[in-house]
């Protein structure tokens, strides 16, 4: 009973393949709940997506304007050359996150676990 | 009788040791409602060695008590959801044969976990926690591993015990 049988490496082939299928199913397409918005590399706030909200980032990189509006958040205005992070859109998805490069701006979309309280904003 | 009882209750106690020292020994994948489980080991050696009626009355009572003592009100709820589809799983596999123990662990562990996922899910009323559903697969398997070799390694040592 205590050597691992080929029944045993069917079963945990078999957990892997459901985690990973999972994974692929669910991780793409999840929603997310609050908006965390990372300049330089620090953690500048954190918001509920679920309330309208816009804000203005300046930073000595740039300024970015950011728009939290109907469960989703978008990049409307920025001074960066490019302004790339403009065009990527609306996001309300853990797996699109809106960047400005050049402003060192990271706009994530996450989900929070249960133990988290919910934040009305989180400013650091 | 008073024997089976008194048996039954060092099991029990022994199981409940183990479910403080997961208290004093804080660990997080990061996730909610993940933990080392160690208490398990207690259920998975008891199914080598005890009947199933006995293992199943030592879970649960194991359960009630420590989520009474340990935890808070929900939690009972979570840890019988996942305590007892784990039991079902591994008695399930045991029953079929073919498994080994620590293969038999490793479903119980997975299991568990599911189980408090579905509790979690019913409760909250909403399915966006199945977005763990991977992870805590994977953490299943960990841990019933670990569990597994912990208890193969005792019922091991008690069989020789008996054995002398």
């Amino acid at each position: 009973m205590y050597k691992m049988k080929k029944r045993d490496m069917i079963l945990i082939l078999g957990i892997l393949l459901a985690a990973g299928v999972s994974y692929l199913l669910l991780g793409k397409n999840v929603q997310g709940d609050r908006v965390v918005i990372i300049l330089d590399g620090q953690e500048y706030g954190t918001y509920p997506l679920a309330q309208d909200r816009e804000l203005d980032i300046r930073s000595e990189y740039g300024y970015n304007r950011i728009v939290i509006r109907q469960g989703k958040v978008s990049v409307t205005e920025a001074d960066c050359p490019d302004k790339y992070c403009v065009k990527q859109g609306e996001t309300s998805k853990e797996s699109k996150s809106l960047i400005c490069l050049p402003h060192k701006l990271v706009v994530e979309v996450r989900l929070g676990t249960e133990d988290q309280n919910d934040v009305d904003a989180v400013a650091q | 009788m008073s024997k089976k009882v008194a048996r039954l209750g060092v099991f029990v106690a022994l199981a409940m040791v183990f479910s403080y020292i997961e208290v004093l020994i804080p660990f997080h994948f990061g996730i909610p409602g993940v933990k080392l489980g160690i208490a398990n080991v207690v259920v998975v050696a008891g199914l080598y060695l005890l009947s199933v009626p006995e293992v199943l009355m030592i879970s649960v009572v194991r359960i009630v008590l420590s989520g009474l003592l340990f935890g808070n009100g929900v939690s009972v709820l979570y840890s019988l959801a996942g305590g007892m589809l784990s039991f079902f799983a591994m008695w399930l596999l045991k029953k079929v044969k073919g498994f080994s123990l620590v293969g038999v662990s490793i479903a119980g562990g997975v299991m568990h976990n599911v189980g408090q996922l579905m509790a979690a899910a019913w409760i909250l009323g909403n399915l966006r926690i199945a977005v763990y559903f991977p992870v805590l697969l994977v953490a299943g398997l960990l841990t019933g591993s670990m569990i597994g070799l912990l208890a193969g390694a005792i019922v091991r040592a008690l069989c020789r015990m008996n054995d002398e």
